[in-house]
């Protein structure tokens, strides 16, 4: 099917990347639940494992991955970018 | 999904159902091991679970060996159990507990004997109850009302991104359908707690389950140890996990989505059906024998890298949505949910696949660690021995 990434919730603002994604690259991913597909152009390189913004982030606003907050965006971030510990924080520790 | 719910089981006198029919030869204490070892090789088909522990034990640790000694020989997978001591009292102690389910036990202690006359004696029991035990067949019965358990180890990237989420499908449906599944592993649930807390069916039960999860903090703190400081740790960021929050979220992932309806303590049976939390090491081997203690007679374990335990008494299903460990360590794979990664296969037809390699388990399939001859047979223990 070629998907690069999956969603693991309908509130995520992150796919996982199923195989290792280039930067440039105009990237289709599925969402776990449902026949949902969403597309994006990749601002970063997202390795195997690894997230991708599918949507623009300001610093201090939650990143939501499987339907939870899982950190704070520490920097600006754009639909497309990776999305790691360069940009994001725990909530609670760091 | 499919619609089986009924398997092959043994019947126990206590009304519940085993998959396996063991003859369980248990000591009560390392000292024991040796005639423990002794009955098995005069009568080869029994299952002989020695341990290291057992003497000079105190307070809740002590507690937690008699439980879990004695939880063991209640599982339902056991048909019959002789219990072995140094001397009489803790043996009797071990005795009467497993005596609760009706099924045949008998204890022997060394003192004023010593190994030989024990082994002798011990084995002529063996025996009889194996010859017993083999001669009883499987029948019909519900999943329903049955106990389960599941963890995760050597997870990675692909564990929170497909063999979780798998077994959280599988999960719901076992939970919708009157059995109970217990999870646990505190430590890695940690960044998750509020989420679990949630969860909870009532108050009191998020209480108990508060109190567990604090305990467990405050015994790192106590160690003076920081371990939530080191998490995620350096593996999992290179595998791409940012947060301590994710990481836990990736593990629960496994838990389903049905409320948590009790919180228990290490190695005690659940009462109330449906998703229950036990205050749990996330050692896999000292995992899988309290949830054995607690009554499992199935375990769920998903794995990244490739764990490779198992259980003596708690058949042990081991899947991963890993390819290359699907590939390279196939032999310890039960179900393959790697197509997952690829999305070829959806989170459904995941679940569906691990429910109908469990019942075929149950139902007597030896899983890929039983072949192997794993008997990861490990107590937990609280803390040094007096």
């Amino acid at each position: 099917m070629g998907y690069g990434f999956l969603i693991h919730g309908d509130e995520d603002h992150v796919g996982v990347a199923v195989r290792d994604l280039t930067r440039g690259e105009t990237i289709t991913g599925s969402f776990q639940r449902g026949k949902k597909e969403m597309t994006v152009t990749l601002r970063d390189d997202v390795p195997l494992g690894h997230k991708v913004a599918l949507q623009d982030r300001q610093i201090g606003e939650p990143i939501v991955k499987y339907n939870e907050v899982i950190g704070l965006a520490t920097i600006p971030i754009a639909a497309g970018d990776h999305v790691h510990v360069h940009n994001i924080r725990s909530v609670r520790w760091g | 999904m499919d619609e089986q719910t009924t398997f092959l089981g043994f019947r126990r006198p206590d009304g519940r159902f085993g998959s396996r029919n063991y003859v369980a030869i248990i000591p009560v204490d390392d000292l024991s091991n040796a005639v423990v070892e002794g009955v098995a090789r005069i009568v080869p088909g029994v299952l002989a679970l020695p341990h290291p522990y057992g003497r000079l034990q105190f307070g809740d640790d002590l507690e937690l060996h008699f439980r879990t000694l004695i939880g063991t020989g209640l599982n339902p997978n056991i048909a019959a159990v002789v219990v072995v001591g140094i001397e009489p009292n803790w043996t009797d102690r071990v005795v009467k507990g497993i005596q609760a389910s009706g099924k045949p036990v008998v204890g022997f202690s060394i003192e004023g004997h010593g190994d030989t006359d024990t082994i002798a004696r011990a084995s002529k029991k063996a025996r009889e109850f194996l010859q017993d035990a083999s001669e009883q067949n499987r029948e019909s019965c519900s999943i329903r009302g049955q106990v389960f358990s599941i963890k995760c180890g050597e997870s990675d990237t692909t564990s929170g991104l497909g063999s979780n989420p798998a077994l959280g499908v599988a999960v719901d449906w076992l939970i919708d359908r009157g059995a109970t599944v217990i999870f646990g592993e505190t430590s890695e649930i940690t960044g998750a707690e509020h989420i679990i807390a949630r969860r909870c069916a009532n108050d009191q039960v998020r209480q108990k389950y508060l109190a567990l999860h604090e305990g467990y903090q405050q015994f790192i703190k106590d160690t003076g140890f920081d371990l939530l400081g080191s998490q995620p740790t350096q593996g999992n960021i290179a595998g791409g996990l940012s947060t301590i929050e994710e990481k836990a979220m990736g593990n629960i992932q496994k838990t389903g989505t049905r409320p948590v309806v009790d919180a228990l303590e290490p190695a005690f049976a659940p009462t109330v059906t449906g998703l229950n939390f036990m205050d749990s090491s996330s050692a896999a081997a000292e995992y899988i024998t309290l949830m054995g203690a607690a009554g499992s007679i199935f375990h769920f374990f998903t794995t990244g890298q490739g764990n490779i335990v198992g259980n003596p008494v708690v058949p042990v299903l081991k899947t991963t949505a890993n390819p290359k460990t699907a590939t390279t360590m196939s032999e310890h794979i039960d179900v393959d949910v790697s197509p997952l990664l690829s999305l070829e296969m959806s989170l459904d037809e995941a679940g569906s696949q691990l429910i109908a390699m469990m019942f075929r388990i149950l139902n007597g399939r030896l899983t890929a660690s039983e072949v192997l001859g794993h008997k990861e047979f490990v107590l937990t223990k609280l803390y040094r021995s007096a």
